[in-house]
């Protein structure tokens, strides 16, 4: 029992000492956000009632999710056949895809946005009257700038790999689809009915991760000129610093209970799955 | 040469990359050829074009002069040279200086949390732990900067509380932004160390310990040694993050410290003088090469560390 004590001492003292560096700030924004121990005394909850009226709001977040929407179709379109072709026929183009889900990493989000800025200011001096000009145009629509959704799944496609491919590692996909061809099923068939169920917890976190992503990315939006949920509270932090902070904690307690919650949705299949 | 090609010529030999079943069986159930290439294709065409031409264009533009120039864009190291020079210097120095000694603050300080948060009796706690882990390391940016503001800004609650300004307290200084940056290099320390803690046997302890061993000879001998790739990986990759980083510094700080990533943004986004839009890509490119160096030390490290968790 004594060889055991000392350590408890000094795990207690970590996680005390952790809990405090991690939480006084939370406590202290939520503090702030209702008023308590700021420089105006008036303590109240109007910081978080008023955030569905705020001017904005609703603009920038369905902006923000249909962004997101995009994004995780993109990516997972992108990923799911070449990763699933790549175990399945074409195990020498492995590295190949490793290395090009890997290199967005290598590039800073600040970097790639001034090489997007260089290419839509480029751009349109070179191929004004034809198709191209059209489509970049499009691409920057305020309405629905496809470029971010470009930018946010290269960001997207580093965290994206790993995700999906620790999710193939865990099924035996090649005795899967050959079972399943066996029985009769054809390829789309195999693919929709055999292989997707069976990463479907590699999907929801990828498309999790990919949903956290878009909601907190800033740098890219902010310097294209354009507004989604992030890039709203920071200007939102000048006139309403009280809801820009409610907003912020709102948001990362709601993404810490969201991913909570897939954790368990993981675990809850796979002790019916071994049994 | 596919493993069908062999099967057909009647070879035997057993092949590594056969599977489970025996050749003949597999050739009716491969994917036609046509197929390979075309699930793969979205993927290296999107890389190509998106990725390939920012990439490209940067690099370009970095090392010629600005098309609005009277000669139009000619080569020149101007670009460079402009960017390792007054402001921009410093400002790459200040973001190295931040980055290095806040990833060195938080690889030493992740380590022990990290031993707590894996080896928590209660599972519950280590879930939420890593968790949240996960969502400060990936999501904080933004709200990760106001919580600093409200709490230790000119008006935040501590501040006002404590009194910390006449102690000289300034969240808008280097130390300031370090503090604010541990908040998601820390969990990001404990989500890179995590794999390699669970992989500390039991056993190893165990067997320092009969050989007379005390904790400090098992840490120092056995456990950090073993952690070292791991630990270097993490704080290569620390360095990265710290570096690249943009959202917190802006929406906390704005310009009162000088950072490299602070400078391009403005440079791109404000009204640029002639020539500047050209220093803001080559100190972009100044950026890939610290973050390509940064990535040709931690992938291999992290391979070596691998060794340890299989």
């Amino acid at each position: 029992m004594a060889r055991l004590r000392r350590p408890e001492y000094g795990r207690g003292a970590v996680w005390l000492l952790t809990g405090v560096y991690f939480l006084v700030p939370l406590a202290c924004a939520v503090a702030f956000s209702i008023g308590i121990g700021g420089p105006r005394q008036g303590i109240g909850f109007d910081a978080y009632t008023g955030i569905f009226g705020a001017d904005g709001f609703a603009d920038s977040l369905a902006l923000t999710l249909k962004l997101a929407t995009a994004t995780i179709a993109l990516v997972l379109g992108l990923l799911v056949p070449a990763l699933v072709t790549v175990r399945l026929a074409a195990p020498r183009l492995r590295t190949l895809v490793e290395i090009v889900c890997l290199l967005p990493l290598v590039v800073p989000a600040v970097a790639l946005v001034a090489g997007i800025s260089a290419v839509l200011r480029w751009g349109p001096d070179h191929f004004a009257g034809t198709p191209l000009f059209g489509a970049l145009v499009a691409l920057q629509n305020p309405e629905f700038p496809f470029v971010l959704v470009l930018a946010y799944a290269l960001m997207a496609l580093p965290l994206a790999y790993r995700t999906l491919d620790s999710g193939l590692t865990a099924i035996d996909l090649r005795v899967l689809v050959e079972a399943a061809r066996a029985c009769g099923a054809s390829w789309p068939r195999t693919l929709f009915h055999v292989v997707l169920p069976n990463l479907r917890g590699a999907l929801l976190n990828t498309a999790f991760l990919t949903l956290a992503l878009v909601l907190g990315e800033y740098t890219v939006a902010a310097v294209l000129g354009y507004q989604p949920f992030a890039v709203w509270i920071v200007a939102l932090s000048g006139s309403h610093a009280q809801m820009s902070v409610a907003v912020s904690m709102v948001g990362l307690l709601g993404t810490w209970v969201l991913l909570l919650v897939i954790a368990a949705a993981g675990r809850a299949r796979r002790p019916k799955e071994s049994q | 040469m596919s493993a069908v090609q062999t099967a057909a010529r009647g070879d035997s030999l057993p092949r590594s990359s056969g599977g489970t079943t025996s050749h003949g069986a597999a050739r009716r159930w491969r994917l036609p050829r046509s197929a390979r290439w075309l699930g793969v294709l979205p993927l290296l065409v999107f890389a190509v074009v998106v990725f390939g031409l920012s990439a490209g264009t940067m690099v370009f533009g970095a090392f010629t002069t600005p098309e609005t120039m009277p000669g139009g864009a000619r080569f020149t190291g101007a670009n460079f040279i402009a960017s390792l020079h007054g402001p921009h210097l410093a400002a790459l120095i200040n973001s190295v200086e931040l980055s290095a000694v806040s990833a060195l603050i938080a690889a030493v300080v992740g380590l022990p949390i990290a031993h707590a948060v894996v080896t928590s009796r209660f599972r519950a706690l280590r879930e939420a732990a890593l968790a949240g882990a996960g969502v400060l390391a990936n999501v904080g940016g933004v709200p990760l900067a106001f919580a600093f503001v409200a709490t230790l800004g000119n008006a935040g609650v501590l501040t006002t509380h404590f009194a910390l300004r006449s102690h000289g307290w300034n969240l808008y200084s280097f130390w300031g932004l370090t503090l604010a940056y541990l908040y998601f290099l820390i969990p990001l320390m404990v989500l890179t160390l995590a794999p390699a803690l669970d992989g500390l046997r039991r056993q190893w302890r165990e067997a320092a310990r009969n050989n007379g061993a005390s904790a400090f000879r098992y840490w120092t001998h056995v456990a950090l040694p073993i952690l070292m790739p791991s630990l270097l990986g993490g704080f290569v990759l620390l360095f990265g993050s710290a570096f690249s980083a943009y959202a917190t510094a802006a929406a906390m700080v704005g310009s009162s410290v000088p950072l490299v990533t602070m400078q391009i943004a403005d440079a791109l986004s404000g009204d640029v003088l002639v020539g500047e839009g050209n220093v803001a890509l080559a100190l972009g490119v100044d950026m890939v090469l610290v973050a390509g160096l940064v990535m040709a030390v931690q992938l291999p490290l992290q391979r070596r560390s691998a060794r340890w968790l299989a």
